[in-house]
């Protein structure tokens, strides 16, 4: 064989290359900064160009000056080459520059493994029903690529595709057999780099005038959760994050340090359900407030906010249970009570005047409440886009905008409460979420996101209040599109008003959960479940192993025995006609297919003479019985081979 | 009894057919393939075009062939001013008898040499190329049946030379094979030199046969036995032709069966009965290229894409 990787890479097969390195990178312009899709689409632009024109690609150092600009402008971006962001940035660079470089089948084949290794890094990014989609068209595409390399320009475009669709089609039993059977991990991949989970949506642990109107912009599901029994009333649905007890004026921040363990009084029957939490990198789980019996590995803080050890850096599924109606740490320690008292010195004046004011003349804590919620109930408006605040921001808040989104009302609730001698703090989360009917889970959004407060009050412990409530009963009872005016920049996908449209958004959602709980979620739980329904309980990563070698060489088996099965039986005159070649062979002489016998004895005659009398009477007896359906007596032909082998 | 003997050591072409082979042989020098080629073409009853430079011996061979097998012969001179019925013939009134008389035209004789039919206009060539589809002519209302057997052999100059209308794809697919003759080489071109012109030496020759044994060895040609394999052959290739960005379009069934059949007149000039890869590959040329037209440069098709058509078909 000569070198064929350094054959020139013939002009027809350019185009696939483009096609598979657009499908291949193309998914990452969503997520990558601008410059970089920018610069791989102009260096695409330009090697489209240079191939339209049939022009010289670029020499060598062009090439070589781009790498070192490609890697100093990745290296001033992520200040890094490596990690996950960084190291797909290269990747994807490098097949833009390659499309330069498309010389030779050697190139050719760069590129192609090259796209292979960029499919898998988009699972990094989205384990989406989009995204697998885009990946398999992807894989075929550059299957069909491959062989369309190797085929030359006689392999047409439509017989390379088939050919690829089969050769993936035949690949989808080994894929499930490994799906099943590869031991899974829990946890996060094994050396995922560290800066895979940046980026990711969510309740943040601190509070400031904005951050969560900013949240509540986003359509991304938080989390689902799917009701054992029936589905509580809406203004019962308070999923608890983190509980905010510090406050410097304009950032509130949860309390780092050990309490007291919440105390609970279940004051109704616990309501079950199952909560699949979408990642968010932080620790806590979002329960429906007041948590009860919580599964092994989470934890129960001081504030009754669940936790759980690690970040959740991937999508889990936890069985809770919550108590809608309940009593909470009645005895609290005095120093809890003391740190819910402060407030900043000599910040926000007026509104402390206020509360002073109500302190001296109302009769108790809950008159002070009922006072701050009719003042909110009175002239406050409820909206994504507020004012800016100031240094007083509560000042300002209270007495000129009057204009804001539910941290402002939490945030300036609890304010008052403190400077009014009432323990108060404020309490991030979610509030709400949407129903559908499709498959009865509870879709919880970023844009459900949510402050309220807590008071603490003698003999009834904390005690919820939500300000929000007051001044816009809607967000409660019915939810944020209806609590906000049209106008305001609520993520299109939530507002959706009309019936057809949210069914459609109903039924994808549905199909995505279902992608998330049954394909996604297959986890060693999982596994284990189902290896033990097959009869084969307590299994180790060993055992795994060994079936999935035993579970691979039978598919091998059948697939092989299939094939031999569908061979159609060779001629017998031709089998001994390629043991005749066989024996050729063996001399040196090889037969091409398209060679005609009589060439081939031709030739023979010329290179080994001594050799062409038998082998011309081989020829003489093969086509007498192969090209003579009457004829089928093989001995003159079996004779023929034998005596060509003395 | 042919059974028995070795393919490779036949007797060769069947009496007397080698002495055809041989008389042509010497009047077109140096040119046996072709010979072959173009008496095949007439064994598988089919039509000839033959293609090339004016004085390289086209008219010389047909009118060889027309001796050689005794046939009664006419010739048309295509110019740009012949008419159809200066081909078909045309009725007379003739005064004494008060009634129109048919004077066949040149067409009616059993070979028909149509010399450089693309100097004609479309519409006098389509007049002579109806003829060799139906065997019979229609003209003035009435149909005659053209004689038995029936051939046209035509020549043509190389359609990029001034004043021819090049024949249509459909009307080329009618002739059975299209072949070159192609400057003589060094020896028979000396020996040309030599013995100074041929044509009157081809008016000299006499028949080798009878007419009326043509159509018998015909039919014996197209009986002879074409095993599955080699169907399958002359499948693949005919389905790589479809396949093969090369070309404009495949070959039509059409040309797959005027394939076959040349194949089989060529095994039956080796004086084999029975047809093998080597008939397909040796008249694939002739059958195929008038057919084909490349798609880069969309002319006929070149000997090197056949080449590589024969090379992409592995042989069952």
């Amino acid at each position: 064989m000569s070198t064929r990787a350094e054959e020139a890479l013939d002009r027809q097969a350019t185009p696939w290359l483009f096609a598979c390195a657009i499908a291949t990178a193309l998914p990452h312009a969503a997520h990558q900064a601008y410059w970089l899709s920018a610069a791989s689409l102009l260096l695409l632009g330009w090697a489209v160009g240079l191939w339209w024109k049939n022009e010289r690609l670029p020499g060598r150092w062009p090439l070589i000056l781009l790498v070192i600009a490609g890697c100093g402008g990745i290296l001033i971006e992520f200040r890094t080459l490596f990690g996950r962001d960084a190291g797909v940035a290269m990747l994807v660079l490098f097949m833009a520059m390659k499309l330069l470089e498309l010389k030779s089948r050697r190139d050719a084949m760069v590129v192609i493994v090259l796209g292979y290794f960029l499919l898998l890094t988009h699972y990094l990014y989205s384990q989406s029903i989009p995204t697998g989609i885009w990946l398999l068209l992807a894989l075929w595409l550059l299957t069909a690529t491959l062989i369309r390399l190797h085929g030359g320009a006689s392999s047409t475009r439509s017989m390379s595709l088939r050919y690829a669709a089969r050769l993936c089609l035949q690949a989808v039993p080994f894929m499930l057999v490994l799906y099943l059977l590869f031991p899974r991990i829990s946890g996060p991949l094994w050396g995922l780099p560290s800066d895979a989970h940046a980026g990711m949506t969510g309740l943040s642990d601190t509070m400031s005038p904005g951050s969560i109107s900013r949240l509540a912009q986003s359509a991304d599901i938080a989390f689902r959760a799917r009701f054992v029994d029936t589905l509580p009333a809406r203004h019962k649905l308070y999923w608890r994050g983190p509980v905010l007890e510090n406050f410097d004026g304009t950032t509130w921040r949860p309390h780092i340090g050990q309490g007291t363990p919440a105390a609970l009084d279940k004051l109704s029957p616990p309501v079950r359900y199952e909560l699949t939490l979408e990642p968010h990198n932080q620790r806590w789980i979002l329960a429906l407030d007041a948590p009860v019996h919580l599964p092994e590995g989470l934890l129960l803080n001081a504030t009754l906010a669940a936790t759980q050890r690690q970040p959740a850096t991937e999508r889990q599924r936890f069985q809770l249970a919550a108590s809608l109606d309940y009593r909470f740490n009645v005895a609290e320690d005095s120093r809890t009570l003391q740190r819910n008292l402060s407030t900043p010195r000599e910040s926000n004046p007026k509104a402390r005047a206020l509360a002073l004011g109500w302190r001296q003349t109302s009769g108790g804590p809950k008159e002070i409440i009922r006072k701050a919620q009719d003042l909110f109930a009175a002239e406050f408006t409820y909206t994504l886009q507020p004012p800016l605040l100031g240094q007083n921001g509560i000042d300002e808040f209270l007495f000129t905008t009057r204009r804001g989104f539910c941290e402002h009302y939490a945030g300036a609730f609890v304010f008052l409460m403190r400077a009014a001698g009432i323990p108060a703090r404020v309490v991030t989360g979610y509030q709400g979420g949407e129903f559908n009917p499709l498959d009865s889970h509870l879709v919880i959004r970023q844009s459900d996101a949510h402050a309220w407060a807590e008071v603490w009050l003698d003999d009834q412990g904390w005690l919820r209040v939500d300000p929000t409530a007051s001044v816009s009963p809607a967000r409660i009872e019915t939810g944020i599109v209806d609590a906000l005016a049209f106008d305001e920049p609520l993520p299109a996908l939530v507002q959706l008003r009309t019936d057809w449209l949210r069914n459609l958004r109903y039924r994808w959602e549905a199909v995505n959960n279902a992608w998330n709980q049954h394909i996604l979620g297959y986890d060693p739980q999982r596994q284990r479940e189902l290896l033990s329904r097959l009869g084969l309980p307590e299994t180790d990563w060993r055992s795994l192993a060994t079936l999935l070698g035993i579970a691979c060489s039978l598919l091998v088996a059948a697939m092989t025995a299939w094939t031999l099965y569908q061979r159609p039986r060779l001629d017998p005159a031709l089998r001994l006609w390629q043991k005749a070649l066989r024996q050729l062979a063996r001399r040196q002489v090889h037969c091409a297919p398209w060679e005609t016998p009589m060439a081939l004895a031709q030739r023979v005659r010329e290179q080994h003479p001594a050799l062409g009398e038998p082998f011309q009477n081989v020829v003489d007896a093969y086509l007498r019985v192969r090209y003579d359906d009457a004829n089928d007596n093989l001995t003159p032909l079996r004779e023929a081979i034998a005596r060509l082998r003395r | 009894m042919m059974l028995k003997s070795k393919i490779s050591a036949l007797p060769g072409p069947p009496q007397p057919f080698d002495k055809i082979l041989n008389d042509a042989g010497q009047i077109i020098l140096g040119k046996h393939t072709e010979i072959r080629l173009a008496l095949s073409c007439l064994l598988a009853g089919g039509h000839l075009l033959i293609e090339d430079l004016p004085g390289m011996g086209k008219t010389t061979l047909a009118h060889t062939l027309a001796r050689l097998l005794g046939l009664q012969f006419s010739r048309i001179q295509f110019t740009s001013d012949l008419l159809p019925a200066d081909i078909t013939g045309v009725s007379i009134f003739e005064r004494d008898k008060s009634e129109f008389r048919f004077l066949p035209g040149p067409v009616f004789a059993q070979l028909v040499l149509a010399d450089e039919i693309n100097r004609a206009t479309p519409k006098t060539q389509s007049a002579l190329l109806e003829a060799m589809e139906e065997g019979q002519v229609t003209a003035e209302g009435q149909t005659r049946p053209l004689p038995r057997p029936f051939f046209v052999i035509a020549t043509q100059n190389p359609t990029h030379q001034i004043g021819t209308f090049p024949l249509p794809e459909s009307q080329l697919d009618r002739f059975l094979m299209r072949i070159e003759l192609g400057y003589p080489d060094r020896s028979a071109e000396r020996e040309l030199l030599a013995t100074g012109s041929q044509r009157n030496r081809a008016e000299a020759l006499s028949s080798r046969i009878s007419p009326a044994e043509l159509p018998a060895i015909q039919q014996a040609i197209a009986k002879l036995h074409a095993a599955s394999p080699l169907i399958d052959y002359i499948q693949a290739l005919v389905d790589a032709t479809r396949h093969d960005p090369a070309f404009q379009h495949g070959l039509s069934p059409r040309a797959g069966l005027a394939l076959l059949s040349a194949a089989r007149a060529w095994a039956w000039l080796d004086g084999r009965e029975i047809v093998i890869p080597d008939d397909v590959q040796a008249v694939l040329p002739a059958v195929a290229r008038h057919r084909l037209r490349t798609a880069q440069a969309g002319g006929q098709a070149q000997m090197e894409d056949i080449g590589r058509l024969i090379r992409s078909v592995a042989i069952p």
